[in-house]
This record gives structure tokens, sequence and C-alpha cells, in this order.
């Protein structure tokens, strides 16, 4: 993105264009992109499917943040006992089939 | 006759006529086509951007289905800058959990990676305790930044001041110079932050200080990629095309200065960059529709040729966006509209 005032810029782009993170499947779509090098295409119908969703629902608060919950890969306000922080990143790198570096770092010093 | 509001590349606000805003989307397209050598913008595609900035809506926004995702430059200077007394890990978590952010970016004050390296141990420790409460990938972001290499802040001659009194040899082997040091530097922090667990690494406003920082910032991701092959780098660049501040550096066999980002990606590629983030920049004297139709133009044929995912940088000054730290909600919503359906790139 870039910079300019929080409202204006980033808030501004999270609603004209943007996936919503959390909210939905961006940070899901995003770590395909990063991990694997996919383009926005290939890297959605890879989440939607593992997800068992379809493109559309995968940019959809209230169908993702049932299956959020389901598969335990966190939410935007999480209820007691569900996963949170890097707990959810366990269950996102074995949905996805991924490696994720704070997770590698993270079994080594718990000696796991 | 109907009047369409629209600002100008300052930001102030503007009417022209349906058939002047056709004008602006023409000419835009054509500037950036005949500049970077590149195919302008298709008779369906100019028509898409009047839709678009003929709406007499304030925000605007792409169709269901079409949502990209988001890496930033630094989300904790946004919230610093506003003086809001919150800590940079808790400024990730508001993008997180309030902002929709499908990635945040630590960074420091500085945001160069020369600032970073006497502080990496403080950087580092932020980066684990926010990779601990975050869910979403966490990116550390700083700049190449060669001019900090120069005297009076760096060790090495300044290329400038050589350059004025004629000397130009000595000004080139002053630029060679200072990249050898850059690069240590970058690859250090950088493998620091990785030994931590970041995610990715931002190389950000590359090319700040011309073909010598492209260079430096490419050679230094070349090392990362070999030390840590599973390291994910996205490199954002600086502007459109690369200034000659040297002028007869290559990389790969390819003369940099003057690359524009369809040639710039083709080179981040090879080096071994994840995520490329071309810039073009807006010309404050002409309307945001020139501007956009300039950006689109150039983008697409990028997108085009690259085989990475490609985020375009859309912030103040850039992207078609207004040269104001206060950018208006339509001008910003119009322009990511355009760039994200017309050009098919993977995030901003």
């Amino acid at each position: 993105m870039g910079v300019g005032d929080i409202l204006g810029m980033a808030a501004t782009h999270a609603i004209a264009s943007g996936m919503g993170g959390m909210r939905t499947a961006g940070d899901l779509v995003a770590r395909m992109q990063m991990s694997r090098g996919m383009r926005i295409k290939e890297a959605k119908e890879y989440v939607a499917s593992k997800l068992n969703v379809s493109l559309i629902e995968l940019s959809d608060p209230l169908v993702m943040s049932e299956r959020r919950e389901d598969l335990k890969l966190g939410l935007i306000n999480p209820p007691p006992d569900s996963v949170k922080g890097i707990e959810a990143k366990f269950h996102i790198a074995e949905l996805l089939g991924i490696e994720i570096n704070s997770l590698r770092r993270f079994k080594e010093k718990i000696g796991a | 006759m109907k009047t369409i509001r629209t600002r100008m590349g300052d930001g102030s606000l503007v009417e022209i006529t349906e058939s002047n805003l056709r004008r602006e989307f023409e000419e835009g397209t054509q500037d950036a086509a005949e500049r970077g050598k590149i195919p302008a913008l298709t008779q369906d595609e100019l028509d898409h951007l009047f839709d678009i900035y003929s709406s007499p809506s304030r925000p605007v926004g792409v169709e269901m289905g079409n949502e990209v995702i988001f890496t930033y430059d630094s989300t904790c200077g946004e919230v610093q800058r506003t003086l809001t007394p919150i800590d940079r890990t808790q400024s990730l978590q508001l993008f997180e959990r309030m902002l929709g952010a499908d990635t945040v970016e630590l960074g420091h004050n500085d945001y160069s990676f020369k600032a970073v390296k006497p502080v990496i141990s403080y950087e580092r420790n932020v980066l684990e305790q926010a990779l601990l409460i975050t869910t979403v990938p966490v990116l550390y972001g700083a700049m190449p930044n060669l001019g900090l290499y120069y005297r009076p802040e760096g060790p090495v001659q300044n290329p400038s001041e050589l350059m004025a009194t004629g000397k130009i040899k000595e000004a080139r082997e002053a630029h060679e110079e200072a990249i050898e040091y850059a690069v240590k530097d970058m690859v250090y922090v950088a493998s620091e932050l990785y030994e931590s667990g970041v995610d990715a690494i931002d190389f950000d406003t590359t090319g700040s200080a011309g073909d010598p920082d492209f260079l430096a910032a490419l050679r230094a991701v070349e090392i990362l990629k070999e030390k840590y092959p599973d390291l994910c780098v996205e490199m954002g660049m600086s502007g459109e095309f690369v200034l000659g501040m040297h002028g007869e550096l290559t990389y790969k066999d390819i003369r940099l200065a003057g690359l524009y980002p369809h040639q710039q990606v083709q080179l981040a590629e090879k080096a071994g960059v994840a995520i490329f983030g071309p810039v073009v920049n807006t010309n404050t004297s002409k309307t945001c529709a020139w501007n956009v139709a300039r950006v689109v133009t150039f983008l697409k044929f990028c997108v085009e040729q690259s085989n990475i995912p490609v985020h375009a940088n859309m912030g103040m000054g850039v992207g078609g966006l207004p040269v104001t730290p206060f950018v208006p909600i339509d001008a910003v919503s119009r322009a990511s509209q355009a760039v994200v359906e017309i050009t098919r790139l993977d995030g901003l």
C-alpha cells in the first residue's frame, strides 16, 4: 500500500478493494503468495479448496468467521477458550500445507 | 453540459466536462505508452476508467470477488505519526484486528537498514513478541537508503560533491563502495530478523538513491535467498524509473539506469524477490484521471511481464493518488478500484 492517514489510506483501500484480513481469508491468501509465490487467482483458488468454500465466500465475513472458528484459524474478536495469536498459526500451517518461520522457531524454543 | 467533479494531483477539487474527462484518460495512457514503450490501454479499459471516475458516489469499490490482499510499508509509522501513545506491537494488532489487514509490517522510526543495524537486538525482541500475539503474516520493512552511506552521514566520499568538481570516475567509485557497505548491512539485519521468525522482509523505497541503491538491494536479496531459500522478500520501489546516479551499473548484464516497472520486475524476480511493488509517480499539475490512466498503463504491462505477485504502491503521491498527507476518500477508492480491476494485479 503506501503512506497516508489511516482512515484516508488503509481503511479506504480496505473498503474499496481489500479481502479483509482475518475478517475473511485475506491472511490465508497472503500466506500462499508469500510461501509459494502464487498469483492472486491461484492463491484464492487454493485457499478456497482447502476451506471448502466458493471464491465469493472467501471474502464474506459471515461464512469465513464460521469456517475460521470451526477450523481454529483465529478470529478478530475471539471468544474465551478459542485459539489466539500464534496458536492459530499452527492450524493455518497444517490446513494450507506450508511452513511458517515463527512456528519453526517456537517449536525449537519449547523443545517440541 | 454535464460536469464531473474530480481532483488534481495536488488534491484540489476541479470540475471538468465528460469529454474532457475522456481526454484526460487518453492523454494519460499515451504518456505512459510513449515513455515506457509499452501498449496503451484499450478502448474498453478507457471506458471502464470513465465509469469509475464519473460515478457521483464519494467512495467506490471493486465488484465482489475482485478483492486483493494488502502489504504495507510500516503499519507502525502510520500510527506513530498521529502521536497516539501506543506501542508498535499494539499498532500491528490494531491493523490486524480493526483495519482488516491481511499482513502487518514492523519497522523502525528511521526505516533504513543502516539505522536498524545498531539496534537490531531491540528490534528482534519486539518482532519476537509480535509474532507470538498476532496471527497474520508479519513483515519487517526498511529502506536500502544508500544516501546514508555518503559523507557527512556515512563513511564514503559524497558522489554529488565529486561530480560537482568533475571527478566522475571517483564519484562512480564512491557509489560502488557504498553498495558494498549497504549489502553487508541489509544481509546482516535481514538474517537476524529471519532467525527471530519474521515472515518476510520488505525492501521498501528501493532505488531512492538511484541505480546503486537498486543494485545493492538486488545483490542483498540474492545472498539472502541463497542463505535462506524459504525467506520471502518483497521489494517496493521508490519511483517509476531507476535514476542513473552512477549510470553504468548492470545486474545480469542489464543496465539499471532508466528501467521502468515492467523491466524492474524481471530483475527483481531473477534476484529471488517473491513480491514486487512497482511505483508510478503522481504529476501534481495534472488531474487524478490523467494520472491514474498512466498508472494503470504501466502497471498492467508490469503485471503481464511478471511471474511473481505484484503489489502496487498505492500511497500518497503515487499510484494516481494526490500528493497530500490527507488523501480524500473519493480519490483513493477510485484509484484502488481502477488499478485492481484493470491491471489484475495481486495486491496493493
